[in-house]
């Protein structure tokens, strides 16, 4: 236990109301006309226009007078002495202005280390050792990106190359010793437990049948197109710091910056600009930015770095690295009674997650996930390896498809055991809507679900017993056909502020808006958009609420000089929270344009009734003001005794969190010949609660399915014995393509939060946490009859080829 | 080192300028020229974020020197709107959802321009193929493909210059 104190999960009791029994529909809801666009409407994205026409502006587009560039020496070793840098050769070419190393970053006040955003430490610039292939070693500045490039040649680093350790099997052993800077010599980083042993240690005693997988979910890694870096740009007259940062959280960002520079927050604005896609992997603050920073307050100049692909790959944060052991437990009837894990969660050199605080192992303990269970125990230790740090998310809330991967391969393998149809099985075991609230036996408290209606509907579209009958005339003529299904829940929208912060700041969200005379609008959010449309969605929600169409109002997020304050985008949090915040917010503005109304109308405010966009007299609908009439009004007539304007700010602070479900279902065949697995069909169904913009939802669920298929099927970061990155290029590391991708069926049911102002629940991450075992679960149904139960994820064509060797299968 | 001097056809536009011998196209093009909507994505000709027409064909300018572009046509996202009406494939894209974060786009819209100046009515299957050398991270691909026939549609209605 090196920095964690509190091992055992518990969670604070919700309000009464925000885990109920809902009704489910299919239908959308829609209440504006499409002049107002308000929820439901499929509105074309209003941030379309300049990405269409290559005008969009992202951090490698910002080019200011004088700009010097940043390029960074890293370590080809994964675990190594540093003896000796000597950059006189490399500060010899012309246009070579500056090296920095960690003993300038020391002088500099320290900054040679940094924290984690889990508290861990981790170097920004090494000064005795490198504890990771392609960690940073030092940094060039130069006047030019190919000069600088030319110069890290240059530099000469004599290293002493010390044991390395890979496997944190191996690692738990303590025979090298990753951290030598901590106190205590030893590579075990915490031990975490949800839920209760000693009941789940019962139930598994009075069970009647007892399954054991272990499986690893491999390392992986998000890989936006647009790789990470900065523009940092230091004043020195103003002593101002403006930042233009690929971040997910730019007011958080802020804070890091100014805790560990100790320049003051107002002096320090960070713009994350437009980004070409996050993921998770702009949430952590890599060394490359403090570097940055600092070459920037050294020369009084601005500085850029942007990472190149292999930067990337080999040393940003990765997602997953977990080893898992799962037994689950059933009684006679074939109803799950229990689940006992044990996990290994290779950390690599720090422990570099992003998870709330009081959440080392994320939301990990979601893992009973759609099932009613008597008792569940979990637990998981952290180890570091020579491997860089992590991990962060791959487009999910904080460990939860590591869950979600556990628990529905092991319902398939229990159904397949037991000899039962997994979708009829499935059917047996969720929990029934009749049930909510909901508490599970870890402790979570779902907000709403209805999983039958999901599961049923997905095995509709795709007409599972007539798939069924296929794979069973297939099989009888050797071919392999197979049918996976996942169930899964998700748990986003983190989160209320009594159990979740990172470094202490809540996790609340924000909107500001303000309305113009004219009726126009501004709002702006803290959270940063990286694609999922917030420009419009946000639009959409303020539309609903206020009835000014969305057209109408400009969405900013981003810059922290005019934004409020907000720990930003990831893990499905800017619906929940943002998204609330903006409903709030909008109700705010709307409860002083009542009084506004009744002033210009001399009614009582009680005479008056909200219909779309105004405020009509009851019974006298001629009698209106519009919400423009009152915008107008708030800065030109406004009642005496009232301040003058139309403005409201809203920091959203989370009653619960949401728990977005739904049932995937995937039919694959599979290529005796070369083992490749072909992903015939996929259906989802999604239930992410009311929808805003069901186009938009539509397109997060084919990204999310894609993020699911690739490391279903694709990709790995793989390292060899000497910790050396095999995966460090799209050459090795593969990401899925328009050819292997299916098109994608989507569905839908809609059970909305309870606690929710809108009713929403978040759904960038569902598909990408519930993909990956619908595939895999397709593969092993394809090959159970052989005998196979399990196959680790990413199931390439050579582990297939493999197996069905060794089981006797030739083509 | 040396310098060379080129001269290139960016969008109709004749551009020159002095370029090291080792400078490469997508440099030129948002260094240079200051058109920044061509992206950078992986600089090994993986991920087409940079892909531009060179001379009718769609290339990935990461790895192609701004000098082999000397007396070339260079066509880029910022020339596809003419005279204030977008490109087919900019409306199909727009219309159908087929952008996220937005940073494949450019690459993409050229890599499609180029697939329907070869195949003005491709299948599902050959758009697929077509936008291979496309990754994108956000879309699952899906409502590019939508995009894509919605342009080849439009362009092949008589009602539409074809660009």
């Amino acid at each position: 236990m090196n920095h964690v104190a509190d091992r055992f999960e518990k969670h604070s009791p919700v309000p009464e109301g925000s885990s109920a029994n809902v009704p489910t529909t299919d239908e959308l809801r829609i209440t504006t006309p499409p002049k107002v666009c308000g929820m439901g409407h499929r509105m074309k994205r209003k941030e379309d226009p300049r990405f269409i026409r290559g005008r969009g502006n992202y951090v490698d587009d910002v080019k200011l007078p004088g700009m010097l560039h940043m390029d960074i020496v890293r370590s080809p070793y994964a675990h190594a002495k540093i003896l000796k840098i000597d950059a006189s050769e490399a500060l010899k070419i012309p246009g070579v202005l500056a090296v920095i190393t960690g003993e300038d970053l020391k002088k500099a006040g320290n900054l040679h280390w940094m924290p984690t955003l889990m508290s861990d430490t981790q170097m920004v610039l090494p000064i005795d050792k490198v504890v990771y292939q392609a960690q940073e070693v030092c940094a060039i500045i130069a006047t030019d990106r190919y000069i600088a490039a030319d110069a890290i040649e240059k530099v000469v680093v004599d290293y002493e190359p010390l044991p390395v350790v890979v496997d944190p099997f191996e690692a738990l052993k303590d025979n090298v010793i990753v951290r030598d800077d901590k106190e205590l010599k030893t590579n075990h980083i915490w031990h975490w437990e949800a839920g209760d042993k000693e009941a789940t240690d019962q139930v598994f005693k009075d069970a009647a049948t007892v399954i054991e997988e272990k499986m690893h979910i491999p390392r992986i890694h998000v890989s936006s197109i647009e790789t990470c870096g900065m523009v940092a740009n230091y004043d020195t007259a103003m002593q101002h710091m403006q930042i233009y940062m690929t971040s997910q959280a730019p007011h958080a960002h802020r804070t890091v910056f100014a805790l560990v520079s100790g320049l003051p927050e107002h002096k320090i604005q960070i713009i994350s600009p437009d980004i070409g896609g996050g993921f998770g992997g702009k949430v952590p603050v890599y060394p490359g930015y403090v570097i940055c920073a600092v070459a920037s307050l050294v020369t009084g100049k601005p500085v850029k770095w942007v990472e190149d692909r292999s930067e990337n790959l080999q040393a940003d944060s990765f997602a997953r690295d977990y080893h898992i052991t799962c037994r689950l437990a059933a009684d006679k009837d074939g109803k799950i009674t229990g689940m006992q894990v044990k996990t290994l969660a290779d950390h690599g050199a720090a422990d570099a997650a992003a998870n709330p605080s009081k959440f080392p192992a994320g939301l990990f303990s979601i893992a009973t996930g759609s099932y009613d269970m008597k008792a569940a125990h979990i637990e998981v230790d952290a180890a570091y390896t020579n491997k860089p740090p992590g991990g962060v998310a791959y487009r999910c809330s904080f460990r939860v498809t590591e869950a979600v991967h556990m628990i529905e391969r092991m319902t398939d393998v229990l159904a397949h055991q037991l000899g039962e149809d997994p979708a009829a099985f499935r059917m047996k075991n969720f929990i029934k809507p009749e049930q909510f609230p909901y508490k599970s036996p870890t402790g979570w408290d779902y907000d709403s679900g209805n999983y039958h209606a999901a599961l049923q509907k997905a095995m509709d579209v795709i007409g599972y017993h007539d798939l069924r009958k296929e794979q069973a005339e297939k099989r009888a003529r050797g071919e392999l056909m197979g049918i996976g299904i996942s169930s899964f829940t998700e748990v986003v929208g983190a989160g209320p502020s009594r159990d979740y912060d990172i470094l202490g700041i809540k996790m609340f969200d924000s909107a500001e808006i303000r309305i113009h005379p004219t009726g126009k609008a501004i709002a702006r959010f803290g959270t940063k958009s990286q694609g999922q449309g917030h420009e419009t969605t946000y639009a959409q929600i303020l539309a609903e609420e206020l009835g000014l169409p969305a057209q109408d109002i400009q969405v900013e997020e981003g810059d922290t000089d005019t934004a409020p304050y907000g720990l930003g985008t990831y893990a499905s949090r800017s619906t929940p929270t943002a998204g609330a915040a903006a409903a709030m917010a909008a109700r705010k503005i709307r409860a002083k344009a009542k009084k506004i109304a009744a002033y210009l109308l001399e009614v009582n405010e009680d005479d008056l009734e909200w219909k779309v966009d105004r405020f009509e007299v009851k019974g006298a609908p001629d009698q209106h003001k519009t919400i423009q009439d009152i915008a107008f009004a708030a800065y030109t007539n406004h009642p005496p005794g009232m301040e003058a304007g139309l403005e409201a700010t809203d920091y959203y602070d989370p009653p619960n969190l949401t728990f977005p479900f739904g049932s995937y279902i995937c039919v694959v065949d599979i290529d005796k010949g070369t083992g490749e697995v072909k992903v015939r069909r996929f259906v989802a169904v999604d239930d992410c609660g009311n929808i805003i913009n069901p186009m938009v939802v539509e397109g997060q669920i084919h990204g999310g399915l894609t993020m699911g298929l690739a490391p279903a099927l694709f990709e790995e970061i793989v390292y060899d014995e000497n910790g050396q990155n095999l995966s460090g290029t799209f050459s090795d590391y593969l990401l899925p393509t328009a050819m292997e991708t299916p098109k994608w069926e989507t569905d839908r049911t809609i059970t909305p939060s309870p606690h929710h102002p809108i009713g929403a629940k978040g759904v960038g991450e569902s598909p990408t946490v519930g993909a990956p075992p619908a595939i895999a679960n397709a593969v092993v149904d394809a090959l159970w009859h052989l005998g196979v139960r399990h196959i680790d994820i990413p199931i390439t064509p050579q582990k297939v080829w493999k197996l069905l060797r060794a089981k006797g299968v030739n083509d | 080192m040396s310098t060379h001097k080129i001269s290139v056809d960016v969008n109709g536009t004749p551009q020159s300028g002095e370029v090291d011998s080792r400078m490469l196209l997508v440099h030129f093009l948002r260094e240079e020229l200051r058109m920044t909507g061509t992206h950078i994505g992986c600089d090994t000709t993986s991920c087409g974020a940079c892909t531009v027409i060179l001379n009718g064909r769609a290339v990935k300018s990461c790895t192609v020197f701004a000098v082999q572009a000397d007396g070339a046509k260079v066509e880029t996202v910022e020339g596809l709107e003419q005279g204030g009406t977008l490109h087919p494939l900019q409306e199909g894209f727009w219309e159908k959802h087929g952008l996220q974060c937005g940073y494949c786009t450019p690459g993409m819209l050229m890599c499609a321009k180029y697939l329907l100046s070869k195949n003005p009515d491709p299948s599902e299957a050959e758009i697929r193929a077509g936008i291979s050398g496309n990754l994108c991270r956000c879309t699952g691909y899906n409502n590019i493909v939508e995009a894509i026939r919605y342009a080849a549609e439009k362009m092949a209605t008589p009602q539409e210059v074809a660009r």
